[in-house]
């Protein structure tokens, strides 16, 4: 991608495999979401075209930034989202009710979707000041515990599971990688397996119980709370090997199929373009987030490795926890496919984290080529 | 990473962190193939069954009633059958202007407040794909007017179907029944969507009911597509229905007709059989409902003329219409005489009166018969005779004959609701009422009173045993080819002497002159008989009250007659039974009705000329009549008649029930003491 001559520099040299492989995911998006609609652009297809080569642009204009800019940023990011996390909560509890975002007026924040990148920023950074000689000690816990706890516990009572599950499994990644013992992981994941079933039982709303339970069983409930996963599920087996068709799935149009166009996407698109759409979808998902573990393990310092290796895993866990739902391996949490379901706020979270790892990639290359 | 140092340097983290960051991607690998794996598990191995249920999903079936099976007589003549039905339904999900719409089919149709109401409603109610009923059973001109008013109503949907017909009308009501559409408990019971169906109907009463699951035949189906909130896509294909199977009667159309029509102002019955082989040829009771009529859905007008009518319009008189059989039983208890050892010959004085303790027993004839012996005692229908002989022999003796002609018995008819009367005797008395049997009660029985009661069924059975000395057993289905009855193993005397004396009934200077045939060859044996339902009291005889005529009709004797043809050589058997004709117009006396009934056997014109002279003096014929009837009962009506009961099926039988058991009430309390007038 460094050919001299007509192309100028710094257009040449963007990572244009991986600008690709984006484009080629969402455009085959806006093919699915055109049929979702009958075939028709509106109501989604044409305003996610807008919001997706909106965001693209903005995470190639992301990458010519320097990789520091994003250290530097990450603790008063990652403050400021937790106060407006505090700030959603507060407005909740006056005006009564569960409330996920803030109104401003232009957009609709929701800085708990922020939030997933951030506390990889936070984390990143947190381990890069660390001494190396603490990474096995007690003060490479707390903080990191601290660090994640919050923002998790603050989502948690919106309640939004699906979102805080993904902060916490953030974090804890980043601590993996940052070179945490490994009994420590092993010891908290046995923890996990004993606490579930008593969080479970306390801190679970009502609904969210009744959501494990049904994904559990989903069978029992095909006309109510199951109605999703099975529909879902019908959708995705029906399609077989090679599909129903372009604008021949009938789960899709015939409206079984609920949210088909937001979290539900991957069974809209599986009905009509079968196991082999799937696969190829699935496919470009791992090849984009082996793209950005790469650029970790190339990385310079010790944030960039930590950042982009987190902000790659980040991406990972909404397509794993989207896909995992659809297919009833995983309970309903509202986690969007990223880049394919319609809608601004997940599309936003992954370009950042794109143009991100876009920027310190074009630092790795640099430092490369010195 | 528990390695030797404990001391984690700088120069170690990248190696850990790559290191990491492989068990990481190798991780992210491993999920992501147990994703794929996940989806071709879903796609492929379960593809089917996944298939299967967004194809359910997707594709609803509106059923198409099937074609009712035909219900023929025995030349395969239809008795019911279907015909081209035109029916005008609302799609409620294409429906675009309700108001406008139902205001321009009330316009073109003339529906009225009550039709639109439930219109609205089964509109409220409906499923968006569910047809809706606006009206059925339309000519070809309001549903032309329809059609082509199409584009100017969207969801409104004329169609074809199928509705039953009943070519011959109230002549075979109580024999077909009727059709209609399930109520609620029977979907409850079924549970099968076919009866929601619009235009499904299923069998009521008669044999519509009892054959139902021949008769019903499966149901076709349109395949539509639909969304998930009901809205129809596009209609796939059509699967055709399988129609109901042909039932084939014993019935002889022409005969059921022309008896249904003989009877006529009366209210009564007439059994025709084979007594070779026990096919019901005709089973009539009159006056009946239009079962075409019926079957289109009760109206509130008709059902309360129906219910109302003291000639019991709803009720199969031959199967649930109990009566006395008065003198009809004298040749057969002739016959149980003869079984006794009593020698036809041996006389009785009959003077006009017998005194038994402190009753009084009278004979028809007023000065009574003088010596008489049984082969005129039966042409005769001499009281005195029978009373003697009861009084003698008591009437166990009678009482095994009577069960032998098939009196008392259940016939395995397919019709649900059948009386079936008593053959009285002293342990039968002894168990119902804990009392012991009396002469009073011999004598009663002797002349078919008391607590003898059969239905006409038994009595034409009655007579073709008789006549046969056969064992006929009543059949309607001509499913397989009928074997003559086995012989009840008489005494050939017994039965020459039997059926010579009601042969004498008939053309020997009998009681029962009027029913002659007047065909060569063919002449009629039979015996009249005369059926009490009230007392006469010694106030009545003083004020000489003792004609019928003086009487309302509900306490008017009713006029019975039980006879063969032709006599010599049996063929055909019959019973007829007017209720409360009092033998007061001679046309529509038992004997000549029953005469001319058999006579369409023989001599089909003359019985159908004889038939058009006496419908002339009676005001038509029966469609005509019922007409008319109609017109003055609607005339007769200024308050608001309330609609019919919402189960017409209960309440049709409760009406059934109330005159049956005034009748057999009526009847006992005629018996109940001494003193009855014997019936000629």
């Amino acid at each position: 991608m460094t050919g001299p001559g007509l192309i100028p520099a710094p257009v040449a040299q963007l990572p244009w495999k991986i600008i690709l492989l984006v484009f080629a995911i969402g455009a085959f998006g806006l093919v699915v979401l055109y049929s979702a609609a009958s075939g028709s652009i509106d109501p989604w297809a044409k305003r996610q075209a807008i919001t997706f080569f909106a965001f693209l642009t903005m995470a190639i204009i992301m990458s010519r930034f320097p990789e520091s800019l994003w250290e530097k940023s990450a603790f008063p990011v990652y403050g400021g989202l937790v106060l407006l996390l505090i700030l959603v909560e507060l407005l909740g509890a006056v005006r009564g009710g569960a409330q996920r975002w803030l109104d401003l007026g232009v957009i609709r924040l929701q800085p708990s979707e922020l939030m997933k990148p951030a506390i990889v920023l936070a984390m990143a950074r947190f381990y890069a000041l660390l001494p190396a000689g603490e990474t096995r000690r007690f003060t490479a816990i707390w903080p990191a515990a601290l660090l994640v706890g919050v923002p998790a516990g603050l989502v948690m009572l919106q309640p939004d599971l699906g979102t805080a599950l993904m902060i916490t499994f953030g974090g804890i990644t980043i601590m993996f990688l940052a070179g945490i013992p490994l009994r420590l992981f092993i010891g908290g994941g046995l923890a996990v397996a004993i606490a579930i079933p008593i969080a479970f039982n306390t801190l679970l709303h009502d609904y969210q119980r009744k959501r494990v339970l049904i994904f559990l069983d989903p069978e029992s409930d095909p006309l109510g709370a199951g109605y999703h996963i099975s529909q879902s599920k019908i959708a995705i087996g029906s399609g077989g090997i090679f599909g129903k068709g372009f604008l021949h799935g009938t789960q899709s149009h015939l409206d079984y199929l609920p949210e088909g166009h937001t979290d539900f996407v991957f069974a809209t698109m599986a009905e009509e373009w079968g196991l082999i759409g799937g696969c190829l979808l699935i496919l470009a998902f791992f090849l984009v987030i082996r793209w950005g573990v790469n650029v970790g393990v190339r990385a310079q310092s010790r944030f960039s490795r930590l950042a982009a290796a987190g902000l790659a895993t980040t991406i990972f866990f909404y397509v794993a926890i989207n896909l995992a739902m659809v297919m009833g391996l995983a309970p309903v949490v509202g986690i969007p496919l990223p880049l394919v379901s319609y809608g601004g706020s997940a599309q936003l979270t992954i370009m950042l984290c794109l143009g991100m790892l876009m920027s310190i990639d074009r630092a790795n290359r640099r430092a490369s080529r010195w | 990473m528990n390695k030797p140092f404990k001391i984690v340097t700088e120069a170690a983290q990248p190696f850990t962190f790559s290191r990491r960051a492989t068990v990481l991607g190798i991780g992210q690998g491993a999920v992501g193939l147990v994703l794929a794996g996940r989806m071709a598990w879903l796609s492929v191995a379960e593809n089917q069954h996944y298939k299967l249920l967004s194809e359910s999903n997707r594709v609803n079936m509106t059923l198409v009633p099937p074609r009712r099976g035909w219900i023929v007589d025995r030349h395969g003549a239809p008795i019911a059958d279907n015909r081209t039905d035109f029916r005008v339904d609302i799609i409620p999900d294409r429906l675009e202007d309700k108001q406008h719409t139902l205001s321009l089919l009330t316009s073109v149709l003339a529906l009225t407040a009550d039709d639109l109401q439930r219109i609205n409603t089964d509109l409220d109610r409906a499923a968006g794909f569910q047809p809706v009923q606006v009206e059925e059973n339309l000519d070809w001109e309001h549903f032309a007017a329809v059609s082509v008013r199409i584009p100017e109503m969207p969801g409104v949907a004329p169609t074809r179907g199928f509705a039953r017909n009943y070519p011959l009308g109230a002549a075979v009501a109580h024999l077909t029944g009727y059709v209609g559409s399930a109520s609620a408990e029977q979907y409850e019971k079924e549970k099968d969507p076919l009866l929601v169906t619009p235009g499904f109907k299923l069998g009521k009463d008669g044999l519509e009911k009892a054959l139902e699951d021949r008769l019903r035949g499966k149901p076709g189906a349109k395949r539509i597509e639909v969304t998930a909130r009901g809205k129809l896509v596009r209609e796939l294909a059509t699967r055709p229905d399988t129609p109901g199977d042909t039932v084939r009667l014993t019935i002889d159309a022409g005969l059921q007709e022309y008896a249904a029509r003989r009877l006529g102002t009366n209210s009564g019955s007439v059994v025709v059989l084979d007594v070779l082989t026990g096919d019901m040829l005709a089973m009539v009771s009159m006056p009946a409902y239009d079962p075409n009529s019926f079957s289109r859905g009760i109206g509130r007008m008709e059902w309360k003329m129906l219910s109302q009518d003291d000639h019991v319009p709803l009720m199969n008189k031959v199967l649930q219409g109990l009566y006395p059989p008065g003198s009809t039983v004298k040749p057969m208890h002739g016959l149980a005489l003869l079984q006794n050892g009593i020698d036809p010959d041996q006389t009785v004085y009959c003077g006009g009166v017998m005194q038994v303790g402190r009753g009084r027993f009278h004979c028809w004839k007023r000065g009574g018969h003088g010596n008489i012996n049984m082969h005129r005692a039966i042409p005769q229908s001499c009281d005195i005779y029978f009373f003697q002989m009861a009084r003698q022999l008591g009437y166990d003796k009678f009482a095994p004959t009577a069960r032998e002609m098939g009196l008392g018995a259940q016939y395995d008819l397919p019709f649900l609701s059948q009386y079936y009367g008593t053959v009285p005797d002293s342990q039968w008395k002894k168990k119902k009422y804990g009392k012991d049997w009396t002469v009073a009660d011999s004598i009663n029985a002797s002349i078919g009173q008391g607590y003898l009661l059969v239905n006409p069924m038994q009595l034409a059975v009655m007579a073709a045993r008789l006549s046969s000395g056969r064992e006929i057993v009543p059949r309607i289905l001509l499913d397989e080819p009928h074997r003559p009855a086995a012989s009840l193993n008489l005494n050939p005397e017994h039965i020459k002497v039997i059926r010579r004396a009601m042969w004498a009934v008939v053309n020997g200077g009998g009681t029962g002159g009027a029913a002659r045939m007047n065909i060569d060859g063919v002449d009629l044996a039979g015996k009249t008989g005369t059926a009490q339902v009230r007392r006469i009291t010694m106030a009545d005889r003083r004020a000489g009250r003792t004609g019928n005529a003086s009487f309302p009709f509900h306490l008017r004797d009713h006029a019975l007659f039980v006879g063969f043809a032709p006599a010599d050589n049996p063929r055909y058997a019959c019973s007829v039974v007017i209720e409360h004709g009092g033998h007061l117009i001679r046309n529509l006396d038992a004997p000549e009705t029953a005469s001319d009934v058999l006579s369409y056997m023989f001599d089909r014109e003359r019985a159908i000329k004889r038939l058009h002279e006496a419908e002339a003096t009676w005001g038509g014929d029966i469609a005509t009549r019922m007409e008319a009837k109609r017109k003055a009962f609607m005339e007769a009506q200024n308050a608001p008649v309330p609609p019919p009961p919402k189960d017409v099926d209960d309440a049709r039988s409760d009406v059934v029930e109330r005159a049956a058991s005034t009748d057999r009430s009526a009847a006992t309390n005629a018996a109940a003491t001494g003193s009855p007038e014997g019936g000629e």
